[in-house]
């Protein structure tokens, strides 16, 4: 039996899988003044009667970090960062206090200048005047040289808990938001541990022993043990639930485009050869861009319970909700009002839905039934609009190569997969407005712990390799070794796909189930003079995104 | 997070796959470190900087600036095309006023390819911001434009494009073509007839940094500027000025670059040479996004930049006054030069030689330009190589007058097609674009 649990801003859903089939559900209200009494509340429920060692795995997508952010109840981080020249740096200041150290790596990971131990001592001091616990650690190019990191991280060990050290979270260039990400990785560090440390407790109590993981932004899961290392990683896992969910319900080998549709949004995701595509770098937190690998997801102000109202002749939905659909008693005519006065819901109180859609038709001078499908029509366009908007965006991502530039994958959707409430009921508009077949499971329950439940571990490494130097680097990894001035693209990425095994088996993966994949390689002749130096190569590796199995349930298609 | 005041636009496009040879200069390391800065810099999460792919340029954006020996599918690939595509992209962007101003970090280079395309010169086969520009021209109508050329070495090719057009005024700053490729770009090179003045040289001398490159920024470029009123102003952001450049003598720096291109204040920059891959270009890159940006450069400095090395010496100080003052004289007669020049004649022929350094060819050309008080003038181009394939252009310029018009079309269908490998009629004027020759002829 596999458990998976899902915390939303609301609800927490927890389902029990067992052979392809959801045996047990349970849905309890999120108490956000205790969100541990949340998760355990509800697991205790789903699990009562169960046999503690038939169970496999735990799964939690929680919203831990994500709330302690949001509320402003996090540790107050001191910032540690190494700029070097170029642009001006004042607006990294992210944390309680920010110290901007001198020192700096060039582009290759040489040392330009060294660090000045006496102003780490000075941080050291004003940290602990201002009895600030956390620190982070950041450098321009560290991914391409960690040594003035891990040797700050020497002289700070001893004094501060957490440390998050910059190059450890991603291999990714890119300064200001590895300064971002790693200051967020430092501020819920504490939150997350305290959170996980009881969920260990409860278990033991309860005499389970089955290893449990938490879900991740990008889709996969990872260990409870590693998210105490780098629980940025499970903030905003809620998106990717819903993705992972779909899939568990609907087949999908093409390109796709993937809705949500709620009660007051529609988030909007994207297959390529069914596989969910992800942010190009990271999710943005509180406004700031960080390196947390994230499913691209979307959000537009429509959904099921959204506002609809006639402006200046026009129909206008959302993006605002004010309370329930008429017909379940509250105020302001909805989308779903329009489905139920149509029939395609049944639900409520069918002429409450009724006279609300005659409510909308009265400016219009449509009668209750053409007004109803106008507010179908109406948010179905919007979608659309929004879909197309996106693909495009996608579509232009630059790209660096002749090669990509004339032949590039496109994304081009040949379906659209829709979950949530009003799926079935707008599914014959979408697939007419969309034109192509429109693909929504019969029953679908709990979707996002679902999709928890059945993810797969993922992982992504960045190779750096530069023969030259005769160095080889794997950031994310902790690795930093010598490799032979011969060295090649091909042994790079075989030692880049063991690498990526490893690490996911750090991360929690079963050895069997582990898919991986190199998604980026480049290798440039270096040459200085008339010479070949030497060999610059990059290599990205990941474990893809995916399910450990799909759900036995049936789909409909609307086409 | 960063908010640029300028909207820019930003086309790079290393292309990783691309180059003339393994080791030449003009390889696919070229703009990796310069990617890995923008990058590491967090460039594009910077409010109001926005990134562009390149579009491919037509054959006939070619046509419009080049005669392509034998034609434009032959002479030029999709790399090239991509290229100039990228800067007509960002130019475009432009235009439209998607954004403020517009930089392509493109390669390979374009500045020294002239009219006739015989093949390969100084890295370029085909003229990125003359083929940009007169893209902008075809679709968005008339207009003044200005290309400053920026890189260490003469322009020669952008010069040879625009001799005759006085509405593109071309001014280049190079090292001293006594002492450095293609060897041209002196003072009395200002123009054919009916652009006389309007094409100008600043031979600097080797050893030039900052201090010199801003005054003539300060008292050259930016009082002729003033005066000459562009609609549109291109950089031909060339880097080899760079004091760590391989080819060059300059001690420009990364932040010289940023200040003078802050003080020029270009609607569109466009890479063009620099090849100090690893110790400029990744800042002096960095330098010129920030200014356009209008965003705060005084932070971008080299690995080993030291001041006191990169010092002017005086001697240098006096000698770029003077020739400053020289050429502003020159850019003040130039109506009455033209009157001098001009006086009587009908035609103005020039006799010329042009190398192709990187496939060794070598070309005779005479131009021949029709002295016209109506219009530029309509104006035809005999040429050879030390291969053979003689070629005859005829280019009817886009405010050319009926009569001008009339003969150009006239000179095309009366020249001898057994005499010529290939003939050419640019008519800029209808955006036409003819060729005949007899293909049974093999040279
Ligand atoms: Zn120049
Ligand atoms: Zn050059
Ligand atoms: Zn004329």
């Amino acid at each position: 039996m596999i458990v998976g649990l899902d915390m939303g801003g609301t609800h927490v859903d927890a389902v029990l899988i067992h052979q392809g089939e959801i045996i047990e559900a349970t849905k309890s209200p999120t108490d956000r003044s205790n969100l541990l009494e949340s998760v355990w509340g509800t697991l205790k429920s789903l699990l009562s009667g169960q046999d503690p060692s038939q169970i496999e795995r735990i799964i939690l997508s929680t919203t831990i970090s994500t709330n302690a952010i949001i509320e402003h109840k996090t540790d107050s981080v001191g910032m540690i960062i190494e700029c070097g020249p170029g642009l001006p740096n004042d607006f990294l200041c992210c944390g309680r206090e920010n110290i901007f150290i001198s020192g700096y790596i060039d582009h290759r990971g040489r040392e330009i200048s060294p660090i000045d131990p006496q102003e780490i001592e000075q941080a050291v001091k004003t940290f602990k005047h201002k009895n600030i616990p956390a620190v982070a650690v950041t450098g321009k190019f560290s991914v391409r040289n960690s040594g003035h990191e891990i040797r700050i991280n020497e002289m700070l060990k001893d004094e501060f808990f957490p440390i998050t050290l910059g190059h450890t979270l991603s291999g990714k260039l890119n300064f200001p938001r590895r300064v971002f990400t790693s200051y967020y990785n430092s501020a819920v560090y504490t939150t997350f541990l305290k959170f996980s440390k009881s969920i260990y407790k409860a278990l033991q109590r309860e005499k389970i022993c089955a290893p449990i993981y938490v879900l991740k932004a990008d889709g996969g899961t990872m260990s409870l043990k590693a998210g105490e290392q780098y629980p940025v990683n499970t903030i905003l896992s809620g998106p990717a639930a819903s993705v992972m969910g779909g899939q568990a319900f609907l087949k999908a080998s093409q390109d796709a485009v993937f809705l949500d549709i709620g009660g007051t949004t529609t988030d909007i995701s994207f297959l390529a050869d069914g596989v969910p595509l992800f942010e190009p770098l990271g999710i943005k937190i509180e406004g700031l861009p960080t390196l947390v690998r994230a499913l691209y997801s979307v959000s537009i102000g429509v959904g099921g319970d959204s506002r609809v109202r006639v402006k200046n002749q026009s129909l206008v939905i959302g993006p605002e909700r004010q309370g329930p659909p008429k017909a379940l008693g509250g105020l302001c005519p909805t989308p779903t009002d329009a489905m139920i006065a149509l029939g395609l819901i049944d639900l409520g109180d069918k002429h409450k839905a009724i006279s609300a859609m005659k409510e909308i038709g009265g400016p219009l001078k449509l009668d209750p039934v053409a007004a109803a499908k106008k507010v179908l029509d109406t948010m179905a366009d919007m979608i659309k609009d929004k879909v197309e908007k996106l693909l495009n965006e996608i579509n232009s991502h630059p790209v660096y190569t002749v090669k990509e530039l004339l032949y590039g994958k496109k994304i081009n959707p040949k379906f659209i997969q829709v979950i949530g409430g009003p799926a079935k009921a707008i599914a014959p508009m979408l697939s007419k407005k969309f034109g192509m077949p429109c693909r929504y499971p019969e029953v679908y329950e709990a979707a996002n712990a679902v999709g928890a439940a059945l993810a797969r571990t993922t992982a992504e490494i960045t190779m750096f390799a530069d023969t030259a130097q005769k160095t080889l680097s794997v950031p994310e990894m902790g690795l930093y070794e010598k490799v032979s001035q011969g060295y090649t693209l091909e042994e790079s990425k075989m030692r880049a796909l063991d690498l990526i095994k490893r690490q996911s088996m750090l991360f929690g993966a079963k050895e069997g189930e582990i898919r991986a994949e190199i998604i980026e390689e480049n290798s440039f002749n270096m040459v200085r003079g008339f010479y070949t130096s030497g060999k610059n190569i990059r290599i990205r590796a990941q474990t893809k995104p995916g399910l450990i199995y799909r759900l036995r349930s049936d789909e409909n298609v609307s086409s | 997070m960063l908010a640029a005041k300028n909207r820019l636009g930003l086309v790079l496009f290393p292309a990783f796959d691309w180059a003339i040879s393994p080791s030449h200069p003009e390889r696919e390391e070229r703009l990796l470190y310069t990617q890995d800065q923008i990058f590491e810099e967090g460039i594009m999460d910077i409010e109001n900087i926005k990134f562009y792919n390149p579009e491919v340029a037509l054959k006939k954006d070619v046509q419009r600036v080049h005669f392509c020996v034998p034609d434009v599918d032959q002479r030029v690939t999709k790399s090239h095309l991509i290229s100039a595509g990228g800067a007509i992209k960002a130019a475009h962007t432009v235009m439209d006023r998607e954004v403020d101003k517009a930089f392509a970090l493109i390669r390979p280079p374009g500045h020294h390819a002239q009219r006739v395309v015989y093949g390969d010169r100084g890295f370029c086969i085909i003229n990125v911001e003359a083929v940009m520009l007169e893209n902008l021209r075809a679709k968005y109508g008339p207009f003044r434009a200005a290309i400053v050329d920026t890189d260490c070495h003469h322009g020669d090719g952008t010069q040879d494009v625009y001799w005759n057009d006085r509405d593109t005024l071309f001014i280049s700053f190079h090292q001293d073509g006594r002492t450095l490729y293609p060897g041209t770009g002196f003072l009395d090179e200002f123009g054919g007839p009916g652009a006389l003045g309007y094409n100008i040289n600043i031979p600097l001398p080797p050893g030039t940094g900052d201090e010199g490159f801003l005054y003539v920024l300060d008292n050259l470029v930016l009082p002729i500027l003033s005066e000459y009123k562009p609609d549109l102003v291109v950089n031909s952001a060339g880097q080899d000025n760079h004091y760590t450049d391989p080819l060059t003598n300059m001690n420009f720096t990364a932040h010289g670059y940023a200040e003078l291109n802050h003080r020029l204040s270009p609607d569109i920059a466009v890479l063009e040479g620099g090849y100090s891959i690893e110790g400029a270009l990744p800042y002096v890159n960095l330098g010129i996004i920030l200014a356009m940006a209008g965003l705060d450069y005084s932070h971008v400095r080299e690995p080993d930049y030291d001041l006191q090395k990169l010092r002017q010496p005086q001697k240098i100080s006096d000698y770029i006054k003077e020739l400053c003052e020289n050429i502003y004289s020159r850019w003040k007669q130039k109506d009455a030069l033209t009157h001098e020049l001009l006086k009587g004649k009908d035609y103005i022929t020039r006799q010329r030689q042009v190398y192709y350094d990187t496939d060794s060819i070598m070309e005779y050309q005479t131009q021949k330009f029709k002295v016209c008080l109506k219009c530029s003038g309509v104006n035809t181009i005999k040429s050879h190589t030390d291969r053979g394939m003689p070629i005859f252009a005829v280019t009817i310029p886009g405010d050319a007058c009926p009569s001008c018009i009339d003969e150009g079309y006239k000179i095309y269908k009366d020249t001898d097609i057994q005499k010529y490998y290939k003939i050419y009629l640019q008519d800029r004027t209808n955006d036409t674009y003819l060729t005949k020759g007899a293909r049974n002829l093999t040279y």
